[in-house]
């Protein structure tokens, strides 16, 4: 049956034109567009002394130079804080083009918009910024030591001290069995999604309107953002994001300054305006993550359940908190996991550094969480002698738990009440699957080859799909295509496939007859964007109650017609019918044409149509009271809270003690997000996660020196994986589905990405007997602690050593 | 100084088709493929020769389009992504064993690389013995210059080894 598709690995619609080179992305539209580039601070902090554009006017092809003095009414002003909080008490932004001081390499200074891309990168680099150098700040460490500032204004460079708990941790701690503390890192890393951000703008003078595309993760709200900074009214701004080469993250934020800058420039000019983002430009100026210094204490009992834990992390938001405190809040509330924790107390200091801003990358701050908590388990299980798996299932919450309230609030404002989960399901999946208990079996083989190999884990739970709402949009049309939209954004996640499959499944109609539509606005106008896992639970949902909305219609209608009770109906194939009653059926196409009282004959839908429409009441209007014209509806889905997905990865590492060059040579996944309605998508997702945790793990950071500068900024010197670097990854599923919502889905998107600095580091520290307290960690890394006289022996490598069994 | 570049006329196959552009002489082959003749299908990831997004064909070997200027390519044909499906009698389009495993493995995300890979595993299988399997070190090999990342490369590698095998099939 190809019309019940929810859950099947239906392969992918958008490809056909993906693998055929007739995807559109940013840069492949407007070929006529002017091309802007810009001028980008060198330093990390600095007044701005003087601005000399004279020697860029004779660069021939120039259009225009602005700078800061050019912007005008509320594009002077600086960009929003787009999530404000009451906790987030020194909250700055930048301005789109530099207000006379910048604070971080890359901000931008001047927009040059020229006849071609090379000649305005000609004028760019011919015009002359003079500078006075400011004392920098960069990491955690000199951000809290605060000898400098990075806004002279906020003198211990806190922006926010987020803090949440849940009951009296000192007397909890006091009175522990036992206690451990200790501090680590975990280093920033970036989306650096292939396709980097970009702008194209168009204004029409005859209507007066604004036609924006741009590589976004939140069309809907870039709109409102152009039409609030440029004064334009929102029915004159139409926001497109076409093909998007990934996301990640970076491209929620909004509005990027060029978001405005660009669209500027093309009603300023007249003319299409385009800006096309290069590598170096989306290191240096795009967003970051991850950076923080974590300190915990916990208190724990002789089985190594947890009965305390204090937590206290700095966390590096760069120069500016446009995103505001939702990294913070994430990495606070999500740190628990899938642990029962009677007290827990956590405060986050967030502070400014001369760096680039931070805001979510794929996890969004619960990898940090993950880390934290998932390394205190290990600490626990070393401290008492413990299998580290076994500590985790004393401390997880039970199948019969559910809902569990954390009492915590989530980045929604919500409370973390998870929905629903089996926990100790995925550990035991997971020790099965990764051969948890052979450990020292491949340990010996390893040892026998010359390299140690050592295993780790580490759970997690993630709140996906937090609200406030997404809407869907369905109808058919009179010749049996049905158009589905949603205001949310794609970058890959094959919306249009698993969207499609919604609603062939909700309808009955043939998934060929589907087309999805996304990030469109002229298409549907509210919705909030595509970030923290949330399109297939919050579109997902939407969708599906308007196909169901759609379907009721279809059946009210086809009723009249057929002369039948709705209940008695049932759409098959695009075909409504009675049930056990061939040949009294109507077609859902004729069905949209009877739906609509005015239809000239223009097709032969329309013709036929005709046949089976009724003479009409004259009493009563052509359109009842209530209804509309059309077979299409429109609907919302507003959760109350986010739903839950959870999942537990390991990791076994080789290290070659030679070159303390370390391999992943098995990375086992359990996953569980509810219902999936395509499994190859999911898995896909899964497994490009986990590409992303592995190289969070043991390749990727970014390398700012003392004065503020990126030293690897460009797929040289950032090492991404590439495959070699990637080993196979093994997943089984475990399906627990939402109560939450009609579909019982959990998000996906992120989940992959979550565990794997936890569970490497875990293996690492299992193969050497070395405490890991910093990730990522190369090899030159391992092998510095490996030679360090302060570096930490663990309990168990010393235990081992002791019995003789190999370390 | 002015910044208008000498220009030049070249004469280039591109997908089996002469055609003759006018460039200025630093114009990369990536941006006169793109801009010049609209063929939007090579995509530039980082403009560095590094992640591969814009690799094509240029004489049958994959290039990184971003580190050719177009000049250097005179007289040469290039193959790119638009260019890897063919017309059958019918005029239907009729995809590339490559293109149809990269679907059917779901080795694509975002789909910005996607051409990159495409070109460099074409070349790839097609210089080797079709008849010989296909190892894990080869494909290891074949897309280990290229970088992507949503899928994590495990189905881009099962998608060389399915176009190998339907490959072998049609020999």
């Amino acid at each position: 049956m190809t019309t019940k598709l929810f859950g099947e690995p239906v392969r992918r619609r958008e490809d056909a034109r993906l693998i055929t080179g007739k995807g559109r992305y940013l840069d492949d539209i407007g070929h006529r567009a002017l091309a802007a580039a810009f001028v980008r601070s060198p330093h990390a902090h600095a007044r701005i002394v003087d601005i000399d554009v004279e020697p860029a006017l004779d660069v021939e092809g120039l259009v225009a130079i602005y700078t800061y003095e050019d912007l005008t009414g509320p594009l002077a002003e600086p960009l929003p804080v787009l999530i404000p909080h009451p906790q987030l008490t020194a909250p700055r932004t930048g301005y789109p083009l530099a207000n006379g001081e910048v604070n971080h390499v890359g901000e931008p200074i001047v927009m040059v918009v020229a006849t071609d891309r090379y000649l305005a990168e000609d004028a760019a680099e011919r015009i002359v910024v003079t500078y006075e150098e400011l004392p920098v700040v960069v990491g955690v460490d000199a951000a809290r030591a605060a000898e400098h500032t990075v806004h002279e204004e906020i003198p211990d460079n806190v922006a926010a001290r987020h803090h949440q708990e849940t009951g009296d941790v000192e007397p909890a701690l006091a009175s522990a069995p036992h206690t451990l503390s200790f501090t680590q890192y975990i280093e920033r890393s970036a989306c650096t999604p292939m396709e980097g951000k970009g702008v194209h703008a168009r204004w029409d003078a005859d209507d007066s309107s604004l036609r924006v595309y741009t590589s976004t993760q939140a069309s809907t709200s870039v709109r409102a953002a152009i039409a609030a900074k440029l004064e334009l009214s929102l029915d004159a701004v139409e926001v497109i994001a076409p093909d998007v080469g990934g996301g990640f993250g970076v491209k929620i934020v909004h509005p990027w300054p060029e978001e405005l800058l660009v669209p500027m420039a093309a009603i300023a000019l007249g003319q299409e305006v385009k800006w096309a983002e290069d590598r170096r430009e989306h290191f240096i100026s795009s967003a970051h993550e991850r950076q923080q210094r974590q300190e915990v204490t916990v208190g724990y009992d002789d089985d190594g359940r947890i009965t305390a834990l204090d937590v206290h992390i700095w966390h590096d938001n760069g120069a500016y908190t446009p995103y505001g405190i939702i990294v913070p809040i994430i990495t606070a509330t999500q740190l628990v996991g899938p642990y029962a924790i009677p007290v827990y107390r956590v405060v986050v200091e967030s502070v400014y550094t001369n760096t680039v801003i931070v805001t979510p990358y794929r996890g969004a701050g619960r990898p940090q969480g993950c880390y934290a908590m998932e390394r205190t388990m290990d600490r626990i299980a070393d401290a008492l002698g413990l299998d580290r798996a076994l500590v985790r299932e004393r401390n997880l919450i039970q199948p019969d738990q559910f809902p569990y309230d954390h009492r915590l609030t989530f980045q929604d404002g919500r409370p973390v009440i998870y929905d629903s989960g089996d926990y100790p399901g995925l550990l035991d999946k997971l020790r099965t699957l990764v051969g948890w208990e052979q450990a020292e079996t491949l340990r010996a083989d390893a040892e026998a080859r010359g390299r140690l190999l050592g295993v780790g884990m580490a759970l997690y739970v993630e709140g996906t799909g937090p609200g406030p709402y997404e809407g869907g949009h369905v109808q058919v049309l009179g010749s049996g295509k049905v158009l589905v939209s949603t205001g949310l954004t794609s970058q890959g996640q094959g919306h249009e496939t698993a969207f499609a499959q919604i609603v062939a499944s909700e309808l009955g109609v043939p998934i060929e007859d589907v087309e999805v539509t996304t990030g469109d606005t002229r298409r549907f106008g509210y919705a909030v964007g595509t970030f923290a896992s949330r399109a297939a639970v919050m579109s997902g949902n939407a969708i599906a109650l308007a196909a169901r909305g759609v379907r009721e219609k279809a059946l009210r209608i086809a009723a009249d017609v057929l002369e039948a009770d709705p209940g008695d109906l049932e759409i098959e194939e695009g075909v409504v019918q009675v049930k056990g009653t061939p040949g009294a059926s109507i077609p859902l196409r004729t069905v949209a044409v009877l739906s609509n009282p005015l239809r000239y004959a223009f097709d032969e839908a329309a013709k036929q149509a005709t046949q089976f429409a009724g003479p009409g009441d004259d009493s009563k209007p052509p359109v009842a009271e209530g209804d509309a014209p059309g077979l299409e509806h429109r609907d919302y889905y507003s959760p109350i809270r986010s739903t839950f997905a959870s999942g537990a990865h390991a990791a076994i590492v080789e290290i070659d003690p030679t070159t303390w060059e370390i391999d992943v040579v098995k990375y086992a996944v359990v996953h569980d997000c509810g219902n999936v309605v395509n499994p190859m998508i999911v898995e896909g997702q899964v497994h490009g996660g986990v590409a992303q945790g592995i190289g969070g793990a043991l390749y990727e950071r970014m390398a700012y020196d003392d004065s503020g500068q990126l030293q690897n900024a460009s797929f040289m010197d950032f090492l991404m994986p590439y495959a070699s670097e990637i080993p196979d990854v093994v997943i089984d599923h475990q399906q627990t589905p939402s109560p939450l919502n009609p579909l019982g889905l959990k998000g996906a998107g992120e989940a992959g990405v979550i565990p794997g600095t936890a569970a490497i580091a875990s293996a690492i520290e299992d193969a050497t007997g070395r405490r890991i307290a910093s990730m990522p960690i190369s090899p030159t890394e391992l092998y510095d602690l490996m030679r360090s006289p302060d570096s930490e022996q663990t309990a168990a490598a010393a235990r081992r050593a002791r019995t003789g069994v190999s370390a | 100084m002015t910044s208008v570049d000498t220009e030049r006329t070249i004469t280039v196959t591109v997908n089996g088709v002469p055609r003759e552009t006018t460039v200025p002489v630093r114009r990369l082959l990536s941006d006169a493929l793109r801009h010049d003749l609209g063929l939007t299908g090579t995509h530039v990831g980082c403009e560095h020769g590094v992640c591969g997004a814009c690799t094509v064909l240029v004489d049958g070997a994959p290039m990184r389009s971003c580190l050719v200027l177009a000049v250097q390519v005179d007289g040469a044909s290039v193959e790119t992504v638009e260019g890897l499906a063919r017309v059958d009698h019918q005029g239907g389009q009729v995809l590339h064993p490559v293109q149809e495993a990269f679907r059917e493995c779901h080795a694509l995300q975002c789909g910005f690389c996607t051409p990159g890979f495409l070109m460099t595993i074409k070349a790839g299988l097609e210089n080797r013995d079709a008849s010989a399997d296909l190892t894990e070190e080869e494909v290891d090999e074949m897309v280990g210059g290229n970088l992507c990342r949503c899928t994590g490369y495990a189905n881009i590698k099962k998608a060389v080894h399915h176009a190998a095998a339907a490959m072998k099939d049609a020999q």
